[in-house]
Order: C-alpha cells, then structure tokens, then sequence
C-alpha cells in the first residue's frame, strides 16, 4: 500500500486523528492508574511516619508549633507521641528532618528528609545518629536531660569524625523540634509532673490521617 | 537482513550506548545502582518495542511531511503509559529514576530506529530490532549501574559484597559516571577490535 | 538577592551537564570544536528560555483542568514546535545568524536539557533560595542553566581542541577520553558545592 500522500487535508486528518488516540490512550491508562498511584503515595506517607513514632492508631491534623509543623500521634485516644518536622542548615544547604518523640520526650526515632551534606562525610547524619555506638546514638536520649550538643562544645553526643558542621546543624535541627514539641498542648513533663489539660481527642477510630504536612507530601 | 541479525545488531555491534553513544543522559544519570540502570533500561525497551511495532504499522498512513510529529506523539504516549504504570506498581523505582522517565522521549535511541528502521519494514523486524536495541541499551546500564555500584559502594544489586568503607565513593557520584563509563567504552572498543 | 543565588547556583554549583546529567549528547556530539560549541550553547540559551516560559504558562492551563497526565505529550510537542518555528523566523528575519547555527537548531529538539527544564520549571522542582516558584523566577533558572550549559559545552570543546593533537593509545581514541576528560572536569566543578 502505498504511504499516504501529504495533501493539506490528509496531514490534518492524521495529526488530529492521533491526537485524539493519544490523548484518549492516556485518559483510559490514566484511569486505571489513578488509585493504585495514590494508595502507594498514601502507604509511604503511612511507613515514614511509623518509623519515628511508637505504634499508634490515628494521627491528628498537622499544627504549626514554633514555626515547625508537628503531627501528634495517638494510639486509642491515648497520647503517644508527636512527629516533629525541623530544619537547620548544615554545610552546603539546608538539612531537612523529622524526628519523633514518645510522651515522655524521648526520642524514638529520626528521618532525614532531605540534605546536601558531602557525600562520605556530612551525609553519614541519615543512620550515625542511630548506630549504638559510643555516644552517637540519640534514639532514647531526652533532650531536656541530656546536652544535646556535640562533645567539642561541651555536649554528651559524639559528632560524626570530620563533620562537625553537619553534626551540630543535625543535633541544632533536632533541639528546635523537642523546644516544638514541648510547647503542644498535650505534652506531659514527666520530669517536672505539670500536666497539660487534656484536650478532646481527634481521634476518629476508622480513619488514619491522611492529610499530612505538604513538605511530608513533597518528600515521600 | 535476517531476523536474528536484525536482534543481535541492536545488543552488539550497533550498541546504542558503546558503539553509537545515543541516549548519554539517563546512561549517566540513572546507573548510581545495577537496580536502577536496569529498570531504567528495562522502561526504554517497553517503549522501543512498543513505538517500533505501532510505527511500522501505521508507515503507510503517515504522510511524510508530518512524519515527525506523528512519531513524538506515538512515542510521548508511550512514555506516558509506562510512566503511569511504574508511579502505580514501581514506587521505589519512580523514587530514584525521578526526571528521567519523562526523558525517555526524548532519547536519540528511540527517535533514531523509529525514523531509521521502523519507517522503512515490517512489524515482525522492527518489534526485533526495538528489543534488541533495547536490550542492548538495558545490558550497557545494567554493566555501568554494576560497575559503579560495585567499586563505589560494595554492593551488587544490593547484596553487601565488602564492606561500605572500602569502597571508592567517587563513582557513586557524579565524575564517576562520566569516568565508568569512558572506560568501558575503552573496553569494549578494545574487545571489538581484537575480533 | 535570591535571583543571584539562583543563578550561581545554576551555572557552578549544580551545573546541568556535570551534577544533573542533562545535555550530555549534544555536550560529546557537539564538542569537538570551540566555535560550533559557542554556537550549539547560544541556541541552547535561546531555545531553553522561550520553551520554558511557553511550557510553563501551557502547565498553568493542565493543571486547571486536571490534565497532568498529558504533559509530557504536550510539553515535547510543544518544544518542537518552538524550535520549527524559531527556525523559521530566524531564516527570514536574520539569515546570517540562522547560517551560523546551521543543523544545531533542530538538534536542539531532542536535547533532554530542554525538556528536562521545561518539567522541573513546571513542578517548581529547583532550589528557589527563598523566592516564589513563579515564571520570573523560572525564566531566570532557565537562563542561568543554560549559560551553565554553555560554559561546559566551550570548556570541553577547548579541551577536546587540545586532546585532538596528541597521542592516544587506541581504544582509547575518540569518546572513552571524552568521558574520562569530562569526569575531571566534573571533579573539578564539586569544588563549587557548598558556595550557595
């Protein structure tokens, strides 16, 4: 058969009849995509949240505390933990992390959402401050009972060899999320016994929060 | 030309990334693991497969003056399918090719045997000419994504081999994939000329 | 004050071709003389500022109607129309420039750097320094990556210049010491990280 000749109308006619097949292609994929995508956006929000925080069965709507978004976290309307989001800026840019603090302020946990640290060096704060090794594990630690510095300033962590700038930016991000979260309102001072009032629980047993922080969003 | 020659012509000797250097960015971009080299791979070939067989089918309906628009489009929205699917069922994979997904429509690789194969024969040759250009394309990624994932980090498609502080980071980073690269084109240059 | 960092950061320490590994066809391809690199990165600069703003405002428009999925299709149709029409106008309204640019032009058509922007721009994907992800501020990203471009595109092709009078082993002759030079110049813009 011989190829179609290039005449005004049989050029329209293609170009339009192929638009339209793509565009109807992609629609119909689209469709059937659509669901699945968003279940896979929704279930990594749900996994890097469980990472920092104990177990919990809902998670209230996101606050902004000392200019830092905190997620509280609740395992049968009972207070557990907050998910705090905090930055500072490290050697070559901004180090964004979230960490998560039980109700009593210890840290369970940490993430690193984003950072630009030298690779080798500075990018070692993602798991150096987890290993239990030394004094560089923070999971456990109380902010408010341990000096959450690096041990050059006179702190009891142990910053990563030859990244102190990164260390104390990490160790800098990590205080300004506990000074949020004990400003929430359902924060309990075990230490001290002063209670906050309890507030009504937004816990809704059948749904899991699903409208998260849009930097958590961005990230994940 | 007959078929099995037509396959082994993409894999060896018109190797998209080795011999004819088409498709350098995501070569560069997407090979920091063998995982990642290979599933990048892998979502070229689905769209050079899929491109060569519906262009050949339709050569004849094409008026040639507006060839090249017709061939974005049929190869856009193959992009888009397989882009859609890998956001979907994929999402660690989405994660760390990230731009270069989009990109595939603009790969040489894949305008380059539509307008220098498909347009010229039959569904059969060019669904095998797009599988074996793209498995060739999908080896050249995997063999770098290896490589640099080897020396950089001691892994090998995430299986620990030595351990992390031996390795040497460069390659995991930027320069090394430039550096990989040249020398396993000075390799395989090598090989093909000794036969 | 952000722009200026937005541009620093552009051009040196996240340049295109050596951090990001867009361009890198035209960037081996096109290299191999100073004056044709000069004129493949002054038609880079051209194309990449008037398809991103054209991109961006067509965004504005799928995104109202909930037609994300199509923009990829649309973006690439878009570039090369941009490009088939900048070609034409360049042919009536300045022939000797259009001469000097010669085949570049529509080569640019399927250089990843193009619409590699054009998605980045479009999702706000960039680091802003503070200031608001809009058209300004993109256009200026554009313009900034493509001089980065540029200046990668002349470095090399002054190296490869160089590179063409000695002696090579021969495996080794032709892109494998591309790459390798390319990797050092790659090491040597990482000296950049952290300015911004």
């Amino acid at each position: 058969m011989k190829r179609l000749e290039s005449n005004l109308l049989n050029m329209v006619l293609v170009l339009t009849i192929s638009a339209l097949f793509a565009a109807g292609a992609l629609a119909g994929v689209y469709m059937l995509t659509e669901e699945p995508i968003r279940l896979a956006k929704e279930n990594k929000k749900q996994e890097a949240l469980k990472v920092v925080l104990p177990e919990f069965t809902c998670l209230s709507e996101p606050e902004i505390v000392n200019d830092l978004v905190v997620v509280k976290a609740y395992n049968n309307d009972e207070f557990v933990g907050a998910a705090v989001e905090s930055s500072a800026v490290g050697f070559s840019g901004e180090i964004k992390l979230i960490v998560g603090f039980d109700a009593e302020g210890k840290i369970v946990n940490y993430s690193v959402l984003e950072q630009y640290e030298t690779p080798g060096l500075g990018t070692k704060i993602v798991d150096w401050f987890k290993t239990d090794k030394n004094r560089q594990n923070i999971c456990g630690l109380n902010p408010s009972q341990v000096n959450f510095t690096v041990d050059k300033d006179g702190g009891d962590i142990d910053a990563i060899t030859a990244s102190t700038i990164s260390s104390r930016a990490f160790l800098a991000a990590v205080q300004a999320a506990y000074q949020a979260y004990t400003n929430n309102p359902d924060y309990v001072d075990s230490y001290s016994g002063a209670s906050a009032q309890a507030d009504a629980l937004p816990c809704d047993t059948d749904s899991l929060q699903t409208t998260l922080p849009d930097s958590i969003n961005k990230n994940f | 030309m007959n078929n099995l020659k037509i396959f082994l012509n993409g894999l060896i000797k018109e190797n998209p990334i080795f011999v004819m250097l088409l498709g350098m960015c995501p070569t560069l971009g997407t090979t920091t693991s063998a995982i990642n080299g290979m599933g990048m791979g892998l979502a070229t070939t689905f769209v050079l497969i899929c491109s060569n067989v519906v262009i050949a089918a339709l050569k004849n309906l094409i008026p040639d003056k507006v060839h090249i628009p017709v061939y974005i489009v049929i190869i856009a929205t193959f992009v888009t399918i397989i882009q859609m699917c890998i956001e979907a069922y994929m999402p660690a994979l989405y994660e760390s090719l990230g731009l270069f997904i989009p990109l595939i429509v603009v790969n040489c690789i894949v305008l380059g045997r539509a307008e220098a194969f498909a347009a010229k024969n039959n569904v059969w040759s060019s669904f095998l000419d797009g599988a074996g250009s793209g498995l060739g394309f999908t080896f050249a990624l995997t063999l770098l994504g290896l490589v640099r994932e080897l020396l950089g980090t001691g892994k090998a498609f995430s299986l620990t081999l030595f351990p992390e502080n031996y390795g040497i980071l460069i390659f995991v980073l930027a320069p090394g994939a430039f550096l990989a690269l040249g020398y396993l084109i000075a390799i395989f240059n090598k090989l093909n000329t000794k036969q | 004050m952000a722009y200026f960092l937005i541009i620093i950061s552009a051009i040196l320490v996240n340049n295109i071709v050596f951090t990001q590994f867009l361009g890198i066809c035209p960037f081996i391809g096109v290299s191999k003389k100073i004056d044709t690199a000069i004129g493949m990165g002054a038609a880079v600069i051209f194309v990449l500022i008037l398809s991103t703003i054209v991109t961006y405002l067509i965004n504005l428009l799928l995104v109202k109607f909930q037609l994300e999925f199509l923009q990829t299709i649309v973006f690439i149709l878009v570039i090369a129309a941009l490009v088939q029409m900048v070609e034409i106008i360049l042919k009536k309204i300045s022939p000797s420039l259009y001469q000097a640019l010669g085949v570049f032009l529509p080569l640019i058509t399927t250089n990843c750097c193009i619409l590699g922007v054009a998605i980045l721009v479009a999702q706000g994907n960039y680091k802003t320094f503070g200031a608001e992800a809009g058209l300004l501020t993109g256009t200026i990203f554009a313009f900034a990556t493509a001089v980065g471009f540029a200046l990668a595109l002349v470095l090399f092709a002054g190296i490869r210049e160089q590179l063409s009078m000695v002696k090579l082993p021969k495996g080794m002759e032709g892109s494998p010491i591309a790459l390798i030079v390319a990797g050092l110049l790659a090491i040597a813009f990482m000296g950049f990280s952290g300015i911004v």
